[in-house]
């Protein structure tokens, strides 16, 4: 911990000592922001709608920004996570609790099939496939009428209260369901934090930086990208199943290539390969969408080319930049 | 419904004619990428771009000839200030940027669409000259899909001619194989790009301007048109001319034949057909083994 030194107590070495800290104990400060982000906004619904699609760029940037692979299919494992918590929850009257898992176990498996078959492929040919196979899920859910509903969606996915030891939780309640699915991403971050610490985090990194070195000192990098795509599916799964429960309805459009492009486009506008980006994009993103759409209701045109507008400037989007622009006045003195 | 070997030989021309579409899409993706190493996202959307725009300039002119050539020329343009202002400041930048650029573009073309046109989207006609249908000897057939096919079969002729008879076809393969050696050569590469991306662009809106009278015409066209011209060209290889238009076909057959066997399944079959691919030949029919490692 570098606290700010007596002789140089700035309010910019101040700022610059705080951030040092937020990005050495990375997980603490997201929970701790995510704790009390409810409070900062206007509305509920639309934090429950951030926590969970912060969740999603997480899974979607363990790919992306920390392995290099650009995919355009993770719709695929949030909508199945979604499909199949709600569908054991509708169709067998499972306990919610293991509905999630159930979701989250078929999300792992559809990212082994996919990730199996894409991981064959590179560069750019990765995202082409990605979203076409994800396609195939598309189809089958939506044609699975009986079990998904198809085009309506599934419905009737009901999580009244929850209890915990002697309590009971209003689940109805919105400050209640964001402090439970917290608690679920708060396991996850911890759970990317550590991945990412871990010798199996740099092995990733050095598959982005540079694949034929990596696969040079010894490292499967076929297995290794397998694996990754397979965790980040999961991760995505999980949040799915989150949203089963907040929305309790899986509309169709959860599985759809558009829906990954979300997922491609919070982790761009955060910032891709950073531990806050994500969270920061799908704020950024859903805000955007929720302000935009109460002007103008053409408002997918203003996200993208709000979109646009970064890959072309801000490449490292919002939080990205900031952390760049500080290691550079860091450097500079 | 009895099988017939004359409804089988029918829905084969359906699925070329379906196929044709594929083909044309998949020659414009392949031609950019393979010049630029630009996958463009946007293809679908410059494709529905091409369907709205056929139908404006119709309503205005009346004449389905008229709007065959003008739209191509409009959509092509769009192709090339896209290339110009939007493209080009990410070369060099990793291939991943002009993807999502022309993703978040494709949103942009969508929208801009809704409010030009509606969201509602806008009905379609065969041309008057072109309704009806023909006798194969098999079974009639609609002679806008019969259409369909020749129109194809004439823009791929004229794109490999141009690509291979020409002086300029030459510059541009030549831009292909390497770059830099043309810029050495005093070939002014960034020039032959441009009119690349637009050649690309001009036959995505094209095929959608003759797509327009088979299918609904909204904005949200061209959202699976995308993904289903991704799968033609990773069945075809990309970068190859010849394999796209192999692969359009074959898609657009087993399409046609899935959906005579089992209606349900016809959208899922040719992405199934893309994963068979995929195990068996990673590189596509036509790829080169080196372009996909």
């Amino acid at each position: 911990m570098s606290a700010p030194q007596a002789t140089s107590a700035t309010p910019t070495a101040y700022a610059r000592g705080l951030f040092d800290m937020v990005q050495r104990h990375r997980v603490a400060a997201v929970l701790l922001f995510l704790l009390v982000f409810p409070l900062l906004m206007p509305y509920h619904a639309l934090a429950v709608n951030i926590l969970i699609f912060g969740l999603f760029a997480v899974g979607f940037n363990l790919l992306f920004g920390y392995t290099g692979l650009l995919s355009f299919g993770h719709a695929a494992f949030l909508g199945v996570g979604s499909y199949l918590t709600g569908i054991a929850m509708v169709h067998f009257g499972w306990h919610w609790l293991l509905a999630l898992g159930l979701g989250v176990v078929s999300a792992s498996l559809a990212g082994v099939l996919i990730g199996y078959l894409a991981i064959r492929t590179r560069g750019i040919y990765f995202s082409m496939v990605t979203l076409a196979l994800a396609q195939i899920v598309y189809y089958a859910f939506y044609k699975a009428e009986r079990w998904t509903g198809g085009e309506n969606g599934l419905r009737g996915i009901q999580v009244p209260a929850i209890e915990v030891g002697p309590w009971t939780l209003d689940f109805l309640n919105p400050v209640t369901k964001y402090y439970v699915i917290y608690v679920f991403v708060a396991a996850a971050l911890w759970f990317v934090s550590r991945l990412l610490a871990s010798p199996f985090g740099a092995v990733i990194e050095a598959v982005r930086e540079n694949e034929q070195r990596a696969a040079a000192c010894g490292y499967d990098v076929a297995r290794s990208k397998l694996l990754v795509f397979v965790i980040s599916a999961a991760l995505c799964g999980l949040a799915g199943g989150l949203r089963a429960l907040h929305l309790s309805v899986v509309p169709i459009d959860s599985l759809h290539y558009l829906q990954s492009g979300q997922a491609v486009m919070m982790c761009l506008l955060g910032g891709m390969g950073t531990f806050f980006g994500p969270f920061v994009g799908a704020a950024v993103f859903l805000t955007l969408e929720d302000v935009v759409t109460t002007l103008t209701r053409y408002w997918m045109g203003v996200v993208g080319a709000v979109f646009m507008f970064f890959v072309l400037f801000f490449p490292a989007g919002i939080w990205g930049t900031l952390v760049q622009r500080v290691q550079r006045a860091v450097q500079a003195r | 419904m009895e099988i017939t070997p004359s409804l089988l030989a029918l829905q084969l021309v359906t699925g070329i004619a379906l196929g044709a579409i594929y083909a044309l899409l998949a020659v414009g993706l392949s031609l950019i990428f393979g010049m630029l190493t630009v996958v463009n996202f946007a293809h679908g959307a410059f494709f529905m771009v091409g369907a709205f725009v056929g139908l404006y300039f119709l309503g205005l002119t009346g004449n389905f000839w008229f709007s065959l050539v003008l739209t191509p020329l409009v959509v092509g343009a769009i192709g090339l200030v896209t290339e110009r202002f939007l493209v080009r400041p990410l070369y060099g930048r990793g291939i991943d940027y002009p993807l999502l650029l022309t993703f978040g573009l494709s949103w942009v073309l969508i929208e801009a669409m809704r409010l030009a046109f509606g969201v509602e989207g806008l009905p379609s006609s065969t041309p008057p000259e072109l309704r009806g249908a023909v006798d194969l000897g098999i079974g009639y057939f609609p002679k806008y899909r019969l259409f369909l096919i020749f129109a194809t079969a004439v823009v791929v002729i004229a794109l490999w001619l141009f690509l291979e008879k020409t002086r300029y076809g030459l510059i541009v393969r030549a831009g292909s194989r390497d770059g830099d050696i043309c810029r050495v050569l005093g070939i002014d590469i960034a020039r032959v790009w441009l009119v690349v991306f637009g050649i690309g662009c001009a036959i995505a809106g094209l095929s959608g301007v003759l797509a327009a009278p088979t299918r609904a015409v909204n904005p949200e066209m061209g959202v699976h048109v995308l993904a289903e011209s991704f799968v033609v060209t990773v069945v075809g290889g990309m970068g190859s001319l010849m394999g796209a238009v192999v692969a359009g076909l074959l898609v657009g057959i087993v399409f046609a034949m899935t959906s005579l066997f089992a209606p349900e399944l016809a959208e899922l079959s040719i992405f199934v057909l893309m994963a068979v691919v995929l195990l068996i030949r990673p590189q596509g029919l036509f790829g080169k083994a080196g372009l996909m490692g």
